[in-house]
């Protein structure tokens, strides 16, 4: 019998890894094809991001800057397409700008496809800068004249074209700078322009980024912050319309508690086999 | 049909790439070597538009006034692929470096010091002694996790001194730290599979709402 | 020649840049725009180095036949069939980013499905490694361990169902407990970077001119 038993512990102790991916596999393929939906509760952070742009009207005009490439898709790219219908629904402009170069194509599909749902037009609702090499030194300049950096948008066309930037020359006439971060640039929007223009700013970030990015907030360098795909669920949340944030919860749920089981269960099988 | 080919290829390639779970394989190297080789002509294509095009020949072609001058970075930006030039003459590449090394050294000067550390520390000094025991509470942990992790870094300890005892705080409130940093890394990377599960029973097999 | 014009335009732009902070107006204010535009435009070619070196390895690589050379030829497959469609996209409209543009159809077919699956990968390896390697073997590693519990569990809805409290136990893990660690953390290093900017701007450090 306790042969028996320590075989059992031993076995605990080394389940093949081929019998982990195939549980997570299940428990996240499961819920999706289940359609289980999950309500979520909204945190302090994700509500000071919403207040901000629910303070905004159609005389402002917002940045968003596409920080991330296709691996951060799925956390960030809910976040956009929720913050675009909530700007939009106010009327506010949007000026986009990428400094990610992978992400602009997805940025711009995302920006052009909730565009689309509200009839916005383009040079009178929305632009989208493109990319320009140099992050800090764009963001710096910016304060100065947008123009100095982005003589035109992303499709050659002169800023001064479009309507909406006729009075639009640097953060003085920016409401808000939203950023959708994967690595760092979301803390170069804050020491370079944040404390040096006093611009306000929110910041979306992936959960990797999360925990580096609450001591901003903490010292009210950033007005908001949205964390990973629990974020972006909260903000659909929000502004009353679901999206892929909101559809993966469930999902999301239950492969977390599926890893705190393995953490539990492997602790126990270590701890069993260690009597030996 | 356009659509429809390009799903297939899309999802194709996923899988190619989960075949990574089984091992290390053919099939995962050739979609490995793909997504490398394109990602790389990628970055051609990016720096030609938006460097090259946007940023030096539309304003030259515009005749914008002083965009003569920007004829000096694209060279200097060419400099920097010194191994084109013959060996005796690559040193020349150190200008370009230099130069983007002060310009960044200098950056980094001041963005730090008054986007981060003024601020940062400015935020450490909290009112320990508040009407509310909870905010008290709150505070003082800030403040003593902040010091202490600081004391850990920065100052070399003799073994049962009151600087390695401080330390040893420090340590424990990094680990939460990390530990909290962790939970959320986890939550992210099952974010993207979230995604790419989506991607294949919605997009590519039409089982569920498609993303 | 070669090390010190290299050190003195690395002072000179430095010193460029701090000055310009403190003192905005002309000259240093322009003065600021122009370097920091040449800087920008510089710095775009840097990307390329990366793409020369790459196709310095496969080409000898090929020209070797070592070991898994003919993966080289899916390297070049992939390069070149993005290199002909951004061009083509290049000569059919401004932006060949743009939705709808053969070059965008290639960046969707085999861009994202490759670099999404690549991190996705990982939540299965997180998984592995949190079964096998995450134990409470020590009093540092126990804490490690219940922070990450809390905030595995509590930043789900399935956290809220479990215990109604458990959110706001995360959330105060993050606001408060965290908090002091991570802002020590990153004083630390922006007194590293400040002291190694400095040191670079001065000349001290000349590692990379070597």
């Amino acid at each position: 019998m306790i042969e028996e038993k320590r075989n059992f512990w031993d076995w605990i102790n080394s389940i093949d890894r081929g019998i982990i991916y195939l549980i997570i596999g299940i428990v996240i393929i499961l819920p999706i094809l289940l359609g289980l939906k999950e309500e979520v509760q909204i945190s302090p952070s994700v509500r000071s991001a919403y207040e901000m742009i629910e303070s905004l009207d159609s005389n402002d005009v917002i940045i968003i800057s596409i920080d991330y490439d296709p691996a951060s898709m799925p956390e960030l790219q809910p976040m956009l397409k929720a913050i675009l219908r909530h700007a939009f629904e106010k009327d506010v402009k949007v000026i986009m700008m990428v400094f990610w170069p992978l992400g602009l194509p997805i940025g711009t599909e995302g920006l052009e496809e909730v565009a689309k749902e509200y009839g916005k037009v383009y040079g009178e609702d929305y632009v989208n800068l493109g990319y320009r090499p140099g992050d800090r030194a764009v963001m710096i300049d910016m304060g100065k004249e947008i123009r100095n950096f982005f003589r035109t948008d992303v499709n050659d066309i002169l800023l001064d074209s479009h309507t909406m930037m006729r009075n639009v020359h640097n953060y003085n006439d920016i409401a808000l700078i939203v950023g959708l971060e994967a690595g760092r640039f979301g803390e170069f929007w804050v020491q370079y322009v944040g404390s040096r223009y006093n611009q306000r700013i929110v910041l979306g970030v992936t959960g990797v980024m999360a925990a580096e990015t609450y001591p901003y907030l903490q010292s009210g360098q950033i007005e908001g912050l949205i964390g990973g795909l629990k974020g972006a669920a909260e903000y659909e949340t929000l502004i009353e319309k679901p999206g892929f944030g909101l559809t993966g919860m469930a999902a999301q749920s239950w492969a977390h508690i599926a890893i705190v089981m393995f953490i539990i269960i492997g602790n126990i099988g270590y701890f069993m086999t260690r009597r030996k | 049909m356009f659509e429809t080919i390009s799903v297939w290829i899309a999802g194709g390639l996923t899988l190619c790439i989960f075949s990574f779970l089984y091992g290390d394989n053919p099939v995962y190297k050739f979609a490995e070597h793909l997504y490398v080789g394109f990602s790389a002509a990628y970055w051609l294509i990016y720096v030609w538009h938006f460097t090259i095009k946007q940023m030096v020949i539309n304003p030259i072609a515009a005749r914008e006034p002083g965009s003569l001058m920007l004829i000096i970075p694209l060279f200097f930006g060419f400099l920097m692929l010194s191994r084109w030039f013959p060996e005796r003459y690559s040193w020349i590449s150190r200008w370009s470096i230099a130069f983007t090394v002060g310009i960044g050294a200098g950056l980094v000067t001041i963005g730090q010091i008054q986007g981060l550390l003024l601020p940062q520390l400015k935020a450490t000094i909290l009112p320990l002694a508040t009407g509310n025991w909870h905010t008290n509470i709150n505070n003082f942990l800030i403040v003593i996790g902040t010091v202490a992790t600081l004391t850990y870094f920065y100052f070399s300890r003799r073994e049962g001194s009151a600087v390695s005892k401080f330390s040893r705080v420090g340590i424990i409130f990094i680990m939460i730290a990390f530990g909290s940093s962790f939970g959320y890394t986890v939550m992210a990377r099952v974010s993207l599979l979230i995604g790419r599960m989506i991607f294949l029973f919605g997009n590519w097999f039409h089982i569920v709402k498609p993303l | 020649m070669k090390k010190r014009v290299p050190l003195v335009i690395t002072f000179v732009t430095g010193f460029i840049v701090i000055i310009s902070f403190f003192i905005p107006h002309r000259p240093f204010g322009p003065l600021e725009t122009d370097t920091l535009i040449w800087y920008s435009i510089i710095l775009g070619f840097t990307l390329l180095i990366g793409v020369d070196s790459l196709v310095r390895l496969h080409v000898r690589q090929m020209r070797r036949r070592k070991e898994g050379w003919w993966y080289s030829i899916v390297f070049f497959t992939g390069f070149f069939y993005c290199l002909v469609i951004g061009i083509i996209s290049i000569m059919r409209t401004p932006n060949p980013f743009q939705p709808g543009t053969i070059f965008f159809y290639g960046y969707k077919t085999i861009l994202i499905p490759l670099q999404s699956t690549m991190f996705a990968l990982l939540a299965f390896f997180v998984a592995s490694a949190s079964y096998r390697a995450f134990r409470a073997r020590t009093l540092e590693a126990t804490l490690l361990l219940i922070a990450a519990v809390i905030v595995m569990i509590g930043r789900v809805p399935a956290g809220y169902k479990l215990w109604t409290r458990l959110p706001g136990i995360a959330n105060w893990v993050f606001n408060v407990l965290q908090m002091g660690a991570m802002r020590g953390i990153m004083i630390g290093v922006a007194l590293g970077a400040v002291a190694m900017s400095l040191r670079l701007i001065l000349g001290i450090e000349r590692t990379y001119l070597s």
